[in-house]
Formats: structure tokens, C-alpha cells, sequence
């Protein structure tokens, strides 16, 4: 069952053709990750996937992306879209409230305000998380007290009160320790089975590590797209292969 | 102390250099001293003046009491504020949020709101007297001149609101709208508060500016030196009231301490007004 | 799909609110315009347009209007200003961004917010009750003239001129400083020689915006210029300002007398939006 379904997108910022004619089926309940060198417009297609790039001045889109084979960028609200793809931000970014209150953010902001639920829900989120219990005794403390990796899973948590299908990371873990990653990425693992999960990242290692299916991103297009283990041990493209055997990139 | 030695060899060579150094020494020591000047004066003759009977609460020509005044001030401070903070801030969410970069409206109102801060308020106090007075047949009266004071500060109020919201990282904003939070809940809950210590520190030194103020009310409040029963009454601020016992010429003990306290009352507000400033860039 | 459709239209409408206060200043501006014009401009024409900005007499009595010495006297008493305060803020700005140790700093930066923060009216009451007197005893005479307003105008443009010269000199990038170093000149020199004509427009905004405050300012002159409203003639006599003009009239001014200190705003109107004008133009140079 295909989660997304992405057909003949071209992004331009101005005149800048930042994704060309790109086409891709992401599957549900799977992880998907996104390679490629810098500025080869992996975070670029990854928010398309919920409008983020609405936010930007200049940037035009045409072409589909289906989700559950509703189009995005026409039968959809933004909002409704943004609560169904959640995203994860490449530094920590939580708002500079308490811990309780940016994990009732989302759920607020779409009209909840029984303090009994909420309660629950950010329970919930932050055991979903797996930083309930670093946290539970501090949750009217500012957020911003927190270490980097702590940010991190608070803003997964975040991302997950507002019960999204879809989870985009951006990036997670480039501003992150070794052992924070690892969490992250256990943290990834295990969500799978209810999310579908899209992950950018420069740590070819992670992608191998966590990810079902890998798409190589070169120059706006998409090089090559299949089961992590196929695309990294038998590339089909010689242009893969460079990149991920580490000559360039 | 090497360094120093360095530095005399260093004069000896060019004492073109010393007399520079000594130039910008001796021009921050007379800055310093003036300031030391107005200040120790107003001090020290203001202090011996400074009488409890000058907060009575009536104004009479035997006690010419500055409580009215204060209350005066108090007033017309709140109903600018009242007018011109909405106003503004909303003028700088409109700009910071929505506006596209390099529109012509845009443009044209930075350079009005530029053209404000540098109309001399006495022109301001012209207009007013022209609309308040003339045009709304309220004749002299506090509200009129308030409202003459809010369109004063109402460029203090954007300017310092817009550098509080570009203050604010975008990585909250695009926290926010990747939870599905919409653009108006995320100005109120997200950008907003964290901008609040930037847009107090604007506000607080726009108190400053109508405390100051003569020039811009002397025409449109006028100068009765009670409280009105309304806002529609005339009335004097401290700094009118400080004009007018000056200009009457028969009050100089009590021009010491109303200076005193006038001076005391801004230099306070702007002190606070810094002070919240730096708890901004503190966090 | 309802509550999307309600949310889009509190955006809507919200986007709007936003949009017509940001068309404040727009409107403010069109309106003081408006009513300064409309009232000024036919008093200009009914005095004459030459008679009313050349002329040499300003007797309402009279009815005859003539502005000129007004005129002068602003710009002289703002010429007086500016000599006194530009040197002495330049100077104190070097001094801050470049000689000033850190600790000294945390103390000097707070007292010209203090100087700043003054208000108008209390500088004229130091001008009134310290240099008045002064003068009196050094010069003799009334001691009012246009030497004090010009000292006390100085004096009140300064933070002004130290804290635009301060910003200017501190956005010269240290590489220009490290280089005239590194080419043996001293401390001193590189700051005077190189940093000093690199922030030149900056400082020429700030001098700009200096201009801007003395003409316009109204109590602290009215109380210490004499306000004779004759031609001036010379720096220890009175002299009478376009603003000091309108303070001392407007409380008993009416008919045409009235609208000729009307039609004195629209000058002094004019003359901020020229150097308004210029500030920008000065700006815009450095941005370049």
C-alpha cells in the first residue's frame, strides 16, 4: 500500500530548478531514507511532502503528490496536512515554553482543551518517545533546559501528539552525540509499525542501518529508489555507486 | 605595565597619536562631565525642595502641588499606550509576517514611518491642536492630547516591536506550522510571546517619551493645572506643569524638586526599559 | 472541511487587521500633511509667498508675517549645535568603540541613555537657571542669545551623534584596522585615519539626524534664545526660532495670525522631510 505517491514534481525557487520531474512511491509503515550530497534537494522534496516550502518567497511547484491518494496540494487543507505528516526539524527546535505545554502545543492548536486529555496525551507522546520517564518529573520546567538529544526526542514527541500518519525527519541527528543518535534511531525502529517514517540524512550508515528503502537524490532528480540493501550492496546507477562507495559527496 | 612602557615609547615617536588619544579622553570626560553637571544640580537643589506638601492632592497657587499632574501623566500615558500599542504592533506583525520583502507598500510605510519619528513634536502639537481642538471641537483636553502623543510614539512602538519579531527564530515558526498550527495561532502562541521582553522594552521607552513630552501637549491637554473630571477636560502633565511654573516664574524651589522628580521619573523608566532589553539578549 | 473553511476566513480576516494597522503611519503622515497644508498654504498665499518667507518683519499686530529671521535663527542656532556637538560626540564615539577599556564602558554607555533620556523641558531649566547666568557673567548682558541656545542644543544632540558614530565606527570591518596595524601605523592612527573615513557616511547620517533634533526642538530653546523675533545679529544677542516662534504665539494666536504660525509649521515641516531625505540618501550610500 503506497502512503505517498509522487508524480512528475518540479520545484523552482525563482528561476532555480530545485527538483526536476521527480517521481516516487513511498510505502506505508516502512522507513524511508533519503541520501545524496548537499543541495541535491533531499530536504527539499521531503517538505514538499507537507508544504513546508509554502513558507518560502519564490517557490512555484507542479506535478502530484497523492497522499492516500488525495492530492496535497489541491484537496487538502494545509493544516489538516501538516497534522497528518508531522515533521522533525534538523536542530532540536522546541519552543521556549514548558515541556508539558510544547507537547500540548499541537493537540491546542487544533482545538483540544479538556486538561484531562491533554494530560494524557502528552503522556502518551512522551512514552511514545521514550523520554517519559527522563522527564516526568520535570514537565513544568522550560524546555529549553534540555540536552540536545533530550530537544530532539521532545520534539518526536511533539510531532507525535497531534497523531500523525506520516513522520518526515529532517536530518535528526546532524546536531546530535553518537549516543543521542542511537536513540534516535532505536527511537525510529520501533515507531515504524505505526508511522510511516521519511528520514534525510548525510550518515549513509544510518540509512543502512534504519531504513527499508533508500532514494539517491542528485541535482534535483532522483538517481535511484529501492530496498536499502540492494541499492547499497548492488547499485544499479554508476552515479550511486561514486556516492555511496564515497568518491564524491 | 610593559604594555604601557610600549605604548609611551609608541608617543614618543609620534605625538601625533597622543594628542589624538588625548582628544577622544578629553571628549568623553566633558560628555561625562556634563551629564555629572545637569544631574548633580537637579539633585542637589531639587532634594532640599522636594516637600511632601508638593504631593497634596489639591493644586493651589499658594502649594503648587505636582500630584495632579502625576495623575495628569499617569492618564495621558495610558490612553496613548492604549491607542498606539495595538497599533503598532500589529503595523510590525504585518510586516514581519505577512508583508512580501520589497513590496512598494511595504516600502512606502517604513519611509512614512520614518517621516514620523522625525516630524519635531511641536508640529505634532500643531496637528493636534488643528484636529482635537479645532476640527473635533473638543478644545483643550487630555484625550486629544494622548492621541496626538500615540501617533508621536506609534513609530517607536513598530520599530522596536519589528527588530523584537525578526528576533524571533524561524526554526519556532517552522516548528509550529509542521504541527498543522495555523499563521494566526502561530503570531499569538509562538512568535508573539517570545517577543514580548523586545516589544516591553519599546513600550516602556515610549512612556519615557510622553512623560518628557511638552511641546506636543502644551497646545492640544493645555495646561489647567487639576484633574478633569474626564478625559474631554483639560489638564497639565508633570512636564507641562515643570513649563508652566518656569514660565510663571514665581516657583523656583518648586521648579527644583518637579525637575528632580520629572528627571528621576524618566531616567527610571528608561533604566527599566534597558533592563527588560537585556533579559531579551540574555535568553 | 467546516473548520477549514472557518480558520481560513479568521486568517482572512486577521491578515486584514493586521494589514490596515500597517497603514497607520501611512494615513497619519497623509493626514498631518493634510491639515498642516490645508490650514498653512492658503495663509501663505493670502501673506504672499515672498513677503511670508522673505520677509524681514514679523509683526502680527501689524499683520505682517515675515518669517525670515525666524528662519535664520533656526539655522543658526542649529549651525552653533552642530559645531558644538559634532566634535565633542565624534571624538567621545571613538573614544567608547576603540580607547574605552571594557569596565569604563558598562558605566559611560548608560550615562548617555541617561543624557538621552532627559527631557527637553529639563534642559531648559539647567540652561535657564546654570548657563543663563554664565553667560551674564562672562559676556554681560541678558545672557539669553543664541550662543546658550547653541550650547544647550549641542549638548542635547550629543547622544545622538555618539551613538549613530558608535554603531558606524563598530560596523567597519576589523580587517581595515588590522591592516593599517599591520602597516605600522599606531592605535591611534589607524582608528583616526582609517576606521574614522570608512565610517564617514555613517557619520554623516548621524550628523544628519542631529540637524533633525535641533531644529526641531522647541522648550529648551524657547527658554534660553531671547525669542526677539528680529533679524538676528550676532551670538550674544536673542534670537527667535521657527519652533520657539509657534510655542511662544500659538496659546493667544487667532485668524491669519494663527495660520502664519500654521504656515511656520509647514516650513519646519519641509525642512525635516528634506533632511529626512538626506539621512536616507546617506544611509542608502553606506549600504552600497
Amino acid at each position: 500500500m503506497n502512503k505517498f505517491s509522487v508524480t512528475d514534481l518540479t520545484l523552482k525557487y525563482g528561476d532555480f530548478k530545485a527538483l526536476k520531474n521527480v517521481s516516487l512511491n513511498i510505502a506505508a509503515n516502512e522507513i524511508t531514507s533519503f541520501i545524496g550530497p548537499s543541495g541535491c534537494g533531499k530536504s527539499t522534496f521531503l517538505k514538499t511532502l507537507n508544504r513546508m516550502n509554502d513558507l518560502v518567497e519564490g517557490c512555484t511547484i507542479t506535478g502530484q503528490v497523492l497522499l492516500d491518494g488525495k492530492d496535497i496540494y489541491n484537496d487538502m487543507d494545509v493544516n489538516t496536512l501538516r497534522k497528518t505528516v508531522g515533521m522533525v526539524f534538523q536542530k532540536p527546535n522546541p519552543f521556549p515554553m514548558s515541556i508539558y505545554d510544547n507537547v500540548a502545543f499541537g493537540p491546542r492548536a487544533h482545538g483540544i482543551r479538556s486538561k484531562s486529555q491533554l494530560d494524557e496525551i502528552v503522556e502518551t507522546s512522551l512514552k511514545q518517545a521514550a523520554i517519559w520517564d527522563e522527564l516526568k518529573n520535570r514537565l513544568k520546567k522550560s524546555a529549553l533546559g534540555l540536552s540536545g538529544g533530550q530537544q530532539q526526542r521532545l520534539c518526536i514527541a511533539r510531532a507525535l501528539a497531534v497523531q500523525p500518519d506520516v513522520l518526515l525527519m529532517d536530518e535528526p541527528t546532524s546536531a546530535l552525540d553518537p549516543i543521542s543518535t542511537l536513540k534516535i534511531e532505536e527511537l525510529a525502529l520501533t515507531l515504524k509499525k505505526d508511522y510511516t517514517i521519511i528520514i534525510v540524512t548525510h550518515n549513509m550508515q544510518q540509512a543502512t542501518r534504519i531504513s527499508d528503502k533508500t532514494a539517491f537524490f542528485l541535482m534535483g532528480e532522483i538517481i535511484e529508489h529501492g530496498p536499502t540493501e540492494e541499492l547499497f550492496a548492488m547499485p544499479k546507477d554508476q552515479r550511486t555507486e561514486d556516492y555511496i562507495t564515497g568518491r564524491f559527496g | 605595565m610593559r604594555k604601557m612602557a610600549e605604548r609611551m615609547a609608541a608617543y614618543r615617536k609620534r605625538p601625533g597619536s597622543l594628542v589624538l588619544f588625548l582628544l577622544t579622553v578629553f571628549s568623553a570626560f566633558l560628555v561625562c562631565l556634563t551629564l555629572l553637571l545637569i544631574v548633580g544640580y537637579i539633585l542637589v537643589k531639587g532634594l532640599p525642595n522636594l516637600k511632601l506638601s508638593l504631593f497634596a492632592w489639591e493644586y493651589t497657587s499658594e502649594n503648587v502641588s505636582m500630584l495632579p499632574a502625576i495623575i495628569n501623566t499617569i492618564t495621558t500615558t495610558l490612553i496613548a499606550l492604549g491607542a498606539a500599542v495595538p497599533v503598532g504592533v500589529c503595523a510590525a506583525v504585518y510586516l514581519v509576517e505577512y508583508a512580501k520583502r520589497g513590496s512598494r507598500l511595504v516600502a512606502l510605510i517604513r519611509i512614512t514611518a520614518e517621516t514620523l519619528s522625525g516630524i519635531p513634536s511641536i508640529v505634532y502639537g500643531l496637528f493636534g491642536f488643528l484636529v482635537f481642538f479645532v476640527t473635533f471641537r473638543w478644545g483643550y483636553s487630555l484625550l486629544g492630547g494622548a492621541l496626538t502623543l500615540a501617533i508621536m510614539i506609534l513609530p517607536l512602538v513598530m520599530r522596536t516591536t519589528e527588530e523584537a519579531l525578526l528576533s524571533v527564530p524561524d526554526s519556532y515558526r517552522e516548528g509550529s506550522f509542521g504541527l498543522g498550527a495555523g499563521k494566526l495561532y502561530t503570531i499569538f502562541k509562538v512568535v508573539l510571546p517570545s517577543a514580548i521582553p523586545g516589544i516591553l522594552a519599546g513600550v516602556i521607552l515610549g512612556v519615557g517619551r510622553i512623560v518628557g513630552e511638552t511641546a506636543a501637549l502644551l497646545y492640544t491637554a493645555g495646561s489647567v493645572a487639576g484633574v478633569p473630571s474626564n478625559w474631554l477636560g483639560s489638564g497639565r502633565t508633570l512636564a507641562v506643569h515643570m513649563y508652566n511654573l518656569l514660565s510663571e516664574g514665581l516657583y523656583t524651589n518648586q521648579s527644583y524638586a518637579t525637575a528632580l522628580v520629572l528627571l528621576v521619573l524618566v531616567a527610571g523608566i528608561n533604566a527599566l526599559s534597558s533592563l527588560v532589553a537585556k533579559k531579551l539578549t540574555k535568553r | 472541511m467546516q473548520t477549514a473553511k472557518k480558520s481560513k476566513i479568521k486568517e482572512t480576516l486577521a491578515k486584514t487587521g493586521f494589514f490596515i494597522a500597517a497603514c497607520a503611519s501611512i494615513a497619519a503622515v497623509a493626514i498631518i500633511c493634510l491639515f498642516l497644508f490645508a490650514n498653512g498654504i492658503p495663509a501663505m498665499g493670502e501673506i504672499g509667498v515672498f513677503k511670508f518667507l522673505l520677509g524681514t518683519s514679523w509683526k502680527p499686530l501689524n499683520n505682517s508675517f515675515g518669517i525670515f529671521p525666524m528662519i535664520l535663527g533656526s539655522i543658526y542656532v542649529t549651525a552653533g549645535a552642530i559645531l558644538i556637538g559634532v566634535p565633542a560626540g565624534v571624538l567621545c564615539a571613538v573614544f567608547m568603540a576603540r580607547f574605552c577599556p571594557q569596565k569604563l564602558y558598562r558605566v559611560l554607555k548608560p550615562a548617555i541613555d541617561l543624557l538621552a533620556g532627559i527631557p527637553s523641558i529639563v534642559y531648559g531649566f539647567f540652561g535657564l537657571m546654570v548657563v543663563v547666568p554664565l553667560m551674564q557673567d562672562i559676556f554681560g548682558g541678558s545672557g539669553k542669545s543664541m550662543l546658550t541656545a547653541s550650547l544647550l542644543l549641542g549638548i542635547m544632540i550629543l547622544p545622538t551623534i555618539i551613538g549613530v558614530t558608535e554603531t558606524a565606527l563598530r560596523a567597519v570591518p576589523e580587517n581595515y584596522y588590522e591592516g593599517a596595524l599591520a602597516l605600522g601605523a599606531t592605535h591611534e592612527q589607524s582608528v583616526f585615519f582609517v576606521l574614522l573615513p570608512a565610517a564617514k557616511s555613517g557619520i554623516m547620517a548621524g550628523v544628519v539626524l542631529g540637524i533633525g533634533r535641533a531644529i526641531g526642538e522647541a522648550m529648551a530653546v524657547s527658554i534660553v534664545a531671547g525669542n526677539q523675533a528680529i533679524m538676528p545679529r550676532g551670538l550674544l544677542k536673542g534670537v527667535r526660532t521657527l519652533t520657539t516662534n509657534i510655542v511662544l504665539e500659538m496659546g493667544y494666536a487667532a485668524d491669519l495670525h494663527r495660520d502664519a504660525l500654521i504656515a511656520t509649521a509647514v516650513v519646519l515641516f519641509v525642512f525635516i522631510l528634506l533632511i529626512n531625505l538626506l539621512f536616507n540618501l546617506l544611509k542608502g550610500r553606506d549600504k552600497s
